[in-house]
């Protein structure tokens, strides 16, 4: 039973995003660079913040304080990513050129949004792991939780949202690169408002005294519907529309949209 | 611990060899070209190897070989070269860089999983029932160990440590000066031995004791027959490429448990700390050992010994070498260093037949491609072949990057910050369209992380995933 609640929560979290590397990015020596060293700029902020948490001592059991300072430092360092990914823009494009002769063209480098989704879902997958691995080590066994009266959605509630952050970090990548890049200012302030929000959000996962049992779908339903309009500003900004999902699906085109 | 050619890779001693050859190739091609040419050398090859797993397919490319070799006369008039070449240098350090870390990943991975399955579900290894005996103190780690005694006792430990690595590394220059390479042969057969046999047969005892699972001495001594000896062929004479590459990860992993089991706690990280150094003095000071040892060899205009250079690495089996006079228990820790020892032996031992074939110039550009595909098999048949100086450094270095990371994982350092380390570098590198040290750089992310980990972030992480708060 453990293991079954195991496997299945890991699938909910960390399935999507292995989709999403297997076919888009593990064929490609650059991309996986690219996604790992995301990855370790994520690291980076968690140490900043953790640091922080760790040095003020009177708040340390305010989460709230350590979380909304975390936010910050996450996407001061999607920043600084993009800034050395923007950099390193001319020796990638010359790895590219190199080495994509067997691919039609160096994509990865005329389409700037590649590398964008590439860094935010190394930026989500290290995010999941961090915030998943510990309950996921919990869940393989010998016990469960919810005998003593704590709520049996725990393990489901952790996988769900799990998923929701590393799809989050996605979009948010995709997004930031392309307000950088594009100078729109706003889009940038959307993106930090919508992750403080929804990270202020799980909040209300904590139990407190007069809320002993936690209201998930407070904090789950919310934090889909930010995932799903942040999901379309991601998909429109980088250039899809009605047309050619539509025919992404239905395949009747000559032309193939696909990643590569 | 030989980090060095990473650092050798970048530094001006290499510099002298890179660029004279960069202009030979360069003035027979189109720059584009012979890049496009590796590349296709190099996914064929990796194709050829993933759908035969086999090395045979190599004789393909051998003769690609030699046929470039005619149209290409390396000449050491032809090699004076120009420092417009620097840039190009560089892309493909980058391009190459690239390839190789990604190659690294599949096998590193590998290796930790063994690892962490077995420290999790045996408990031998994880028991400190001795010591290396080059590691005398080992109070620091009982239970009551003050600070102080555990920052002396690993420092003092890592220092013995390092010395006796030194020492070594000095016999083996020593050894290669007077050209005793008989010496180093046979040591290598007889540790290679050691470590098929004696040490997967203890491997084996202790797994199916955690088991349960009673076993026969006859089925034993079959198992292990087979699986020493498919070893030996594998990785001194030839084999399917996956063969080798099972071969050397299942070997690698014994390692790194044998280092679990055997190293006191605290040491493991200042060695690994030191070792940077020790690494870095060693290749880049004008009398280090494995500098001297490199331009001997270019004196002697012979390519550098792959084997001489694993001799660095080498000198931790000799490490536990000694040990194993002393102690019985100790056999294990023998073997532990040979596993890098094997490639170098297998190349060494090429070595001598190859010279009559007259390949000793071979072309840059294919090598370099098999280079590539070398790191991960280190299939004899691509090395061998490797003869001029800065293929094996270029090689070298990426093999060493390979030990390195697996000492890392052997050491239990936290695996994903090497990659983030790496991967970091390779951006960086993109930048600075400069040659940087890879190691050092992902081997103080990685001592940074491990223990900010242990102090910091996890404590964080623990209160917000039971909170179930996202950050």
């Amino acid at each position: 039973m453990t293991l079954m609640e195991f496997f299945g929560c890991s699938f909910i979290a960390f399935g999507p995003a292995f989709a999403l590397f297997i076919f888009t990015i593990s064929r490609d020596p650059l991309r996986v660079i690219v996604l790992i060293a995301s990855a370790f700029f994520w690291l980076l902020a968690l140490l900043i913040s953790s640091i922080l948490w760790y040095a003020v001592v009177p708040l340390r059991k305010e989460l709230a304080f350590g979380l909304v300072f975390s936010v910050i430092f996450q996407e001061l360092f999607r920043y600084l990513f993009y800034k050395i990914l923007r950099k390193a823009d001319d020796g990638l494009k010359k790895v590219s050129q190199t080495g994509q002769d067997m691919h039609v063209a160096p994509r990865d480098m005329t389409n700037k949004h590649i590398m964008s989704y590439v860094s935010g879902l190394g930026y989500g997958i290290m995010c999941g792991a961090f915030s998943l691995i510990n309950v996921l080590a919990d869940m393989a066994g010998p016990g469960t939780i919810g005998i003593y009266g704590d709520s049996q959605y725990f393990f489901v509630s952790s996988a769900v949202l799990t998923l929701c952050f590393i799809l989050l970090h996605t979009f948010w990548g995709v997004i930031f690169f392309d307000a950088w890049d594009q100078k729109k200012y706003y889009m940038i302030g959307v993106v930090v408002a919508s992750h403080m929000l929804v990270s202020c959000l799980t909040l209300l996962n904590q139990r407190t005294e007069s809320r002993p049992d936690p209201v998930y779908l407070a904090s789950i339903i919310p934090a889909y519907i930010v995932m799903f309009v942040m999901g379309f500003l991601a998909f429109v900004t980088a250039g899809g529309t009605y047309d050619n999902l539509k025919r992404s699906f239905t395949c009747l085109s000559s032309r193939k949209y696909e990643i590569d | 611990m030989s980090t060095h050619l990473v650092n050798t890779d970048d530094s001006d001693l290499v510099e002298t060899e890179r660029t004279p050859l960069m202009d030979a190739h360069a003035a027979h091609s189109g720059k584009r070209k012979v890049i496009r040419e590796d590349y296709e050398d190099l996914e064929r090859n990796r194709q050829t190897s993933e759908e035969n797993g086999t090395v045979d397919t190599v004789p393909g490319n051998r003769a690609d070989t030699t046929q470039r070799q005619s149209r290409e006369p390396a000449g050491p008039a032809r090699r004076r070269g120009t420092s417009g070449e620097h840039e190009d240098e560089e892309e493909e350090t980058l391009l190459y860089g690239a390839k190789h870390v990604i190659m690294l990943f599949v096998p590193v991975t590998l290796c930790m999983a063994v690892v962490v399955a077995t420290v999790s579900s045996v408990t031998f290894y994880t028991k400190k029932t001795g010591y290396l005996i080059y590691t005398p103190f080992h109070d620091a780690d009982k239970a009551d160990a003050s600070t102080g005694t555990k920052v002396w006792q690993s420092l003092a430990n890592a220092g013995i440590l390092l010395a006796v690595i030194a020492v070594m590394t000095i016999v083996l220059l020593v050894l290669y000066k007077y050209r005793c390479y008989k010496v180093i042969h046979g040591w290598l057969i007889a540790s290679s031995l050691m470590l098929l046999f004696l040490f997967s047969y203890i491997y084996l005892g202790v797994v199916l004791q955690a088991y349960n699972v009673p076993m026969d001495y006859i089925t034993v001594a079959l198992l292990m027959w087979n699986f020493g000896v498919v070893g030996m062929i594998c990785i001194h004479w030839k084999g399917p490429l996956l063969l080798q590459q099972a071969y050397l990860i299942v070997i690698s992993a014994l390692m790194s448990l044998i280092f679990i089991k055997y190293l006191p706690d605290w040491t493991t990280w200042v060695v690994l700390g030191v070792m940077v150094i020790w690494d870095l003095v060693a290749v880049l000071c004008p009398k280090g050992p494995l500098r001297v040892l490199v331009e001997t060899a270019q004196e002697r205009n012979e390519p550098i010994f792959p084997a001489l250079i694993y001799s660095s690495t080498m000198v931790w089996s000799v490490v536990g070498m000694a040990d194993n006079g002393a102690t019985p228990r100790d056999n294990q820790i023998v073997t532990v260093g040979d596993n890098d020892e094997d490639y170098g032996f297998g190349e060494q031992r090429e070595r001598p037949r190859l010279r009559p074939d007259g390949l000793s110039t071979s072309s840059t550009e294919s090598q370099r491609a098999r280079n590539a595909v070398a790191v991960l098999g280190h299939g004899e048949e691509q090395e061998s072949r490797e003869q001029q100086p800065r293929q094996t450094q270029n090689r070298r270095s990426q093999q060493n990057e390979e030990d390195e990371e697996e000492r890392g994982v052997k050491l239990g350092l936290g695996d994903f910050i090497f990659y983030g380390g790496l991967c970091f570098t390779l951006l960086l590198l993109a930048i600075f369209r400069k040659a940087l040290p890879a190691l050092p750089i992902s081997i103080t992310f990685g001592l940074i992380f491990n223990f900010a980990t242990r102090e910091l972030v996890r404590p964080f992480m623990d209160s917000l995933a039971s909170e179930q708060v996202y950050v």
